[in-house]
């Protein structure tokens, strides 16, 4: 017995810790700072694991490497002129926070039922490429993590198909800044719906290539099988929400429950877990894949054509052959890039269904193009919260696992 | 002195025998294998792994092993917006770099802290740290990254290394 | 189905003087609850009796120049009667705490703990009130309006600094004031002004 305390003093921690309590046989607990900067932390988050020997007994994740002041610079700038910042939130779907957010807008300013036809149906087709792209960057981080390097060569691969579609649509790979509030930047251009067709087919093979490597892999299995497990009463008391939320059991998805936008016309699933591991959660992303695919197809049948902005010259910059030539157009346009859209006083908050779960945004406003306050609820953010209570009782290796399939984005949690 | 040519090769002595500089041989095997540390902290990390994918492989240009051991690396990529309480982890891990190390500014916040003017981001990792190369863009595309790793390959092939470690003897 | 208003409604019975009128305003439903130290009750009775089981967000306004100086505003959503309500508070400057909400749902933790980082508004009874998102020591509270955009120099533990982001010149330019863009932020430059 005293020979093997003599061979576990390794760190000067434990040699400390030991030396003021000689008999005590419960063993030293190891202080292990995991990150901020760590392969496996999915971006910078700084989580201090109190461990005996491999178990864990305390976590305290460490959030705040990435607070970029996004909600203070809120308050200067207009409505428009914030949206490169949403762009930046959840950097993986760029799309959905773009639309979540002048939804959100457009809510306050109480032009949601204006909305023309073919620009909500763009903006659900950009909603669902964005899940399809973020869901895939999740999965193939979340393999490479468990130790399935070739799943995110794969899936960056399709993402790569998603970049030129995106490129071609907005301009940019990704941080699109493609939606204005009461409308969109441009149209589709010509032949996108069918690159888009057949992308479509090309990426359900990538689904199945996926499903090939992981699905019933013994060693993926091992690693994710009642890993990790969070109950269905902790995950609603923790707030959490997408994907973490669904594999736990509870069927709450914000597409479903408060229908936004066109969604109550469309015929897709919402797969709900039984575990609450980390092997439903990965099986829920994948199964969400395949039904923005079907959503994705039913708006490509679908879509109308006609136009994309809302027709009030006070909400959406005019034509430039009308702001050139009329006095009427010019001083819209002047106020709208000057002021802002002239939003009412009022509070409202608009949540809906990211990737990672539910965004939402309050926005308090005193009159005027700024805010007075705008509150990104970020689902990152709250989903990490559940750390400190989950990982207690795993080992060590089981933090990267459990990382992994919670698919976080330090971008959105510190904003 | 200007070199024009960096290696000499002439095919009448025997065989495989190249005259050349001990500068262009040393800076040589340098530039081609600049492992990179990637300090991916916000978006500009995706455009990152994005250049390390098949796509637009960076391994191509010898930054082959992305480790993210700084005792193994040579150039460490500031990949995203460096906030003040992120400054110090990153000041601590450039100093944990070994010798030779360079640095390259990925993006419009790590050059000058992009379009974050606020109470919480540093205003450029220059502010901490000593960069070679400021790559520009939000994000610059991978193209952008690779052309700037091969600028800092051009600057490496340049470095008098024999000048720093050969103090000339008095004759 | 029960709608938000009919539980607005309800929660007004119970406690009568406590809540405000509910007034709705694009469709959602808003209640004052008048004292701030009541707000776990008042909570409490809204989770257990009217399924509100799920707390979407707390954030907090600063009404620069008024009093009280803080609104703390919770976000409630039932999951079962798919249902959002929304309850505010208010909290003045000299007092400037109130409550803690996580023995009602635990999510509220990290919340509150971002309110407390950014506006620097206290909850009595919370297990753990840190900073979250700025560092420990850092001596102010970022999302005050009186507190400008650009930051103020301070030490950061361990080796770093802060100093003030350069707005020479940019559009930032702002005026700490609860007044409109035109007032906070005069966008025109003048080019003598210029360096």
């Amino acid at each position: 017995m005293s020979t093997t305390q003599e061979i576990e003093i390794r760190d000067t921690a434990a040699k400390v810790a030991a030396a003021d309590e000689l008999t005590d046989v419960k063993g030293e607990k190891m202080v292990l700072n995991m990150g901020p900067s760590h392969p496996a932390t999915h971006g910078v988050l700084r989580l201090r694991l109190e461990m005996d020997g491999e178990i864990i007994t305390k976590a305290e994740p460490d959030v705040g490497y990435l607070h970029r002041g996004d909600e203070k610079i809120a308050e200067n700038m207009t409505y428009n002129q914030f949206l490169p910042y949403t762009d930046r939130l959840d950097y993986l779907a760029p799309l959905a926070n773009n639309v979540h957010y002048v939804l959100a807008v457009e809510k306050l300013l109480g032009i949601t039922d204006d909305l023309p036809e073919r620009c909500q149906y763009i903006r659900t087709i950009c909603c669902e490429l964005a899940r399809v792209s973020a869901h895939l960057l999740g999965l193939g981080a979340f393999a490479m993590d468990t130790g399935a390097f070739t799943v995110f060569l794969h899936t960056f691969t399709e993402r790569e198909k998603i970049y030129y579609l995106i490129e071609a649509l907005t301009g940019a790979r990704f941080t699109t800044s493609y939606t204005r509030v009461g409308g969109l930047s441009r149209d589709l251009p010509e032949g996108w719906l069918d690159e888009l067709s057949k992308f479509l087919d090309e990426v359900e093979i990538n689904f199945d290539e996926t499903e090939t490597l992981l699905t019933r892999n013994p060693i993926f299995l091992e690693r994710t099988q009642d890993v990790g497990i969070i109950t269905r009463e902790e995950a609603i008391d923790f707030g959490l929400s997408g994907p973490n939320l669904r594999g736990s059991g509870v069927e709450h998805d914000v597409r479903k429950a408060q229908p936004y936008m066109i969604y109550d016309r469309f015929d897709f699933d919402v797969p709900v877990g039984t575990t609450g591991d980390c092997y439903d959660r990965y099986a829920i992303r994948i199964l969400e894949m395949r039904e923005s695919v079907k959503i994705l197809r039913q708006c490509i049948a679908d879509i109308p054509g006609g136009p994309i902005n809302v027709d009030d010259s006070k909400i959406v910059l005019p034509p430039k052959e009308k702001v050139m030539t009329n006095m009427e157009e010019l001083i819209h346009q002047f106020m709208l890039v000057t002021q802002g859209q002239d939003a009412p006083v009022g509070e409202i908050y608009f949540g809906a269904e990211n990737p990672k779960g539910e965004l939402g945004f309050y926005i308090h406003s005193l009159g005027g193009g700024t805010p007075h306050r705008l509150k990104i609820r970020a689902p990152s953010f709250v989903n990490l919260s559940i750390l400190s209570q989950l990982l207690p009782g795993h080992m060590i290796a089981d933090v990267v696992a459990i990382l992994g399939s919670l698919d976080f984005v330090m971008g959105e949690c510190d904003r | 002195m200007t070199q024009k040519t960096e290696i000499g090769y002439n095919s009448k002595v025997e065989g495989e025998v190249i005259h050349t500089t001990v500068d262009a041989a040393v800076n040589w095997f340098r530039k081609n294998s600049m492992w990179p540390m990637p300090m991916g902290l916000a978006c500009c990390g995706i455009e990152l792994m994005a250049a390390g994918c098949s796509r637009f492989d960076i391994s191509r240009f010898g930054s082959e092993v992305m480790r993210f051991s700084p005792r193994q690396s040579d150039v460490m990529i500031v990949a995203g917006t460096v906030t003040y309480k992120m400054a110090t982890a990153v000041k601590r891990i450039y100093d944990q770099m070994v010798e030779p190390k360079w640095v390259i500014a990925m993006g419009a916040c790590a050059s000058s802290g992009g379009m974050y003017r606020s109470y919480a981001v540093l205003q450029g990792v220059d502010q901490i740290l000593p960069v070679d190369v400021y790559i520009a863009g939000c994000p610059p595309r991978p193209e952008a990254v690779l052309e700037g790793l091969m600028k800092l390959q051009g600057k490496v092939a340049k470095e008098p290394w024999a000048k720093q470690h050969f103090k000339p003897t008095a004759q | 189905m029960t709608t938000a208003a009919e539980f607005a409604q309800q929660l007004k019975n119970e406690f009568g003087k406590l809540i405000s009128k509910p007034m709705e305003f694009r469709g959602e439903i808003t209640v004052n609850v008048a004292d701030a130290s009541c707000i776990t009750e008042v909570c409490e009775f809204a989770k257990t009796e009217l399924d509100f089981d799920y707390l979407i967000d707390i954030s907090t306004l600063d009404h620069y120049g008024e009093d009280p100086r803080f609104s703390v505003v919770y976000e409630l959503s039932s999951i079962s009667h798919r249902q959002q309500l929304r309850l505010k508070t208010q909290v003045t400057e000299e007092h400037g705490e109130l409550p803690t909400v996580t023995s009602v749902w635990r999510t509220a933790d990290w919340h509150e703990r971002e309110a407390y980082d950014m506006m620097g508004v206290k909850f009595t009874g919370h297990p753990n009130l840190t900073r979250i998102l700025m560092w420990e020591g850092y001596p102010h509270f970022p999302l005050r309006k009186d507190f400008p955009l650009e930051g103020k120099p301070t030490e950061v533990p361990d080796v770093a600094f802060t100093q003030t982001a350069p707005m020479d010149g940019g559009p930032f330019v702002t005026v700490a004031s609860s007044e409109n863009t035109t007032h906070r932020e005069p966008r025109r430059r003048n080019p003598e002004d210029d360096k």
